[in-house]
């Protein structure tokens, strides 16, 4: 049980996705401009990562290491994403209206997140057992939800500001991503 | 030639991946601790795109339309893992340092982004050279945020000391922020450039081009949220 909260402590804050591991860049900075966008995309990356991180690693566990093609983990695991996004957005278009239409318009943006491909290979380099794996997905997509809601809350701040030209749109919204990674160290007092 | 060559010189310069059009990120942000580091990403992704374009360029007659995104994966999937097992093979040191970022190529937006933009509709000779330009642009801008980080963060240059011992390392350069820092001060220069040559700003100097950049269905929808938002304010 520790060790679980150990994992799920590092993966949310001490080695934050965004601010300190570089995964799911684009949304992050893309999808941040309203607070209310930018926690929709957030619980949609939770809803998946979580459901990715599971399904992985019953095909890891059970298919690839029993027939000794590990070395196909890429392949497999995007396809393995890709699908489960698609057959998730048919799912709940189906059977839950409302959750469709809280997280639906951001589902079909998360198969070329690289934070959900990410999140899947480090499990298996970390060689986590598959409920590791999927607390240690959750707490990585919690702490996505986290950056990108503060990401956008500064955002909407900003936007009345008086930038230099230059440093209007993108490079304001990358100086403020790195101090927010700066902010971010000092989680790494928790360890 | 020189329809071969007008792909090449737009992915190097007028369209360089990086700075222009800004795609692939996490790559760009994550490796870049070092020039030698950049170099070695830039380039192991220039043999994927090179090797995908031609592919699919091959395959653009074949593939059914209604398939192509999952077709078009499995394909660049398939070049990360012969290149993934290559660099193990042969340059241990590079895969060590690149680690997890090179089974993640397969997500670079510019890879699929050019498989569907370009080589799925253009012959063989002109997809090689859009590859090779595209590969190399993105190459040349992680290779210069990677000198400047190591510049900064440890006085040395691809390994080698540059500035004297008594200059004290920012250390901060080498570390997650000054990732951002570094690469948020290029893109206001090509700003600042642009706006002297009375150019309109890049799309770096416009957030919501980040998705309009990328050409696969994912982004679609992607801008087709943005551009409602923007509708409802």
């Amino acid at each position: 049980m520790g060790n679980l909260i150990a994992i799920a402590v590092g993966s949310a804050f001490i080695n934050n996705v965004v601010l300190s591991q570089f995964l799911g860049i684009c949304p992050f900075l893309g999808v941040s401009r309203r607070v209310k966008t930018a926690a929709g995309m957030g619980s949609a990356v939770v809803f998946v990562i979580t459901l990715a991180s599971f399904v992985a690693g019953l095909i890891y566990q059970y298919l690839l290491v029993p027939l000794h093609i590990t070395y196909l983990q890429t392949i497999v695991f995007i396809l393995v994403i890709a699908a489960l996004v698609q057959f998730v957005e048919m799912f709940l278009k189906k059977k839950m209206k409302g959750l469709y239409q809280a997280l639906g318009v951001y589902l079909p943006l998360i198969t070329t997140n690289c934070a959900v491909l990410g999140v899947v290979i480090l499990n298996v380099t970390k060689s986590y057992t598959i409920l590791q794996g999927v607390v240690n997905g959750f707490a990585t997509a919690v702490g996505f939800l986290i950056s990108i809601v503060i990401m956008a809350g500064i955002r909407e701040k900003i936007e009345y500001n008086d930038i230099p030209k230059p440093f209007q749109g993108m490079p304001i919204v990358l100086i403020t991503a790195g101090l927010m990674a700066i902010a971010f160290f000092g989680f790494s007092g928790l360890k | 030639m020189n329809k071969n060559l007008k792909p090449f010189i737009n992915g190097l310069i007028t369209e360089n991946p990086t700075f222009v059009l800004m795609l692939g990120m996490c790559p760009t942000l994550a490796v870049t601790t070092s020039a030698v580091n950049g170099l070695g990403m830039g380039l192991t992704t220039t043999v994927v795109l090179v090797m995908s374009n031609i592919f699919i360029s091959l395959l653009r007659k074949l593939i059914p339309d209604s398939v192509r995104i999952p077709a078009f994966i499995v394909i660049i999937a398939s070049f990360v893992t012969i290149v993934e097992m290559l660099l193990q093979a042969y340059i241990p040191a590079l895969y060590a340092a690149l680690g997890i970022y090179i089974p993640l190529i397969v997500v670079n937006c510019i890879i699929l982004g050019r498989a569907e933009a370009f080589a799925s509709k253009n012959p063989i000779l002109p997809s090689f050279f859009d590859g090779l330009g595209m590969g190399l642009g993105f190459t040349i801008a992680l290779t210069l945020i990677g000198t400047v980080r190591e510049l900064l963060g440890s006085g040395m240059i691809f390994g080698l000391r540059v500035l004297p011992s008594a200059y004290q390392p920012l250390t901060i350069f080498i570390l997650a922020p000054g990732a951002f820092f570094v690469l948020a001060m290029f893109v206001a220069i090509l700003n600042r450039l642009r706006m002297k040559q009375g150019k309109p700003l890049g799309k770096g100097g416009n957030t919501d081009a980040l998705c309009a950049g990328c050409t696969n269905t994912a982004c679609r929808e992607c801008t087709k949220q943005l551009n409602a938002e923007k509708e409802a304010e």
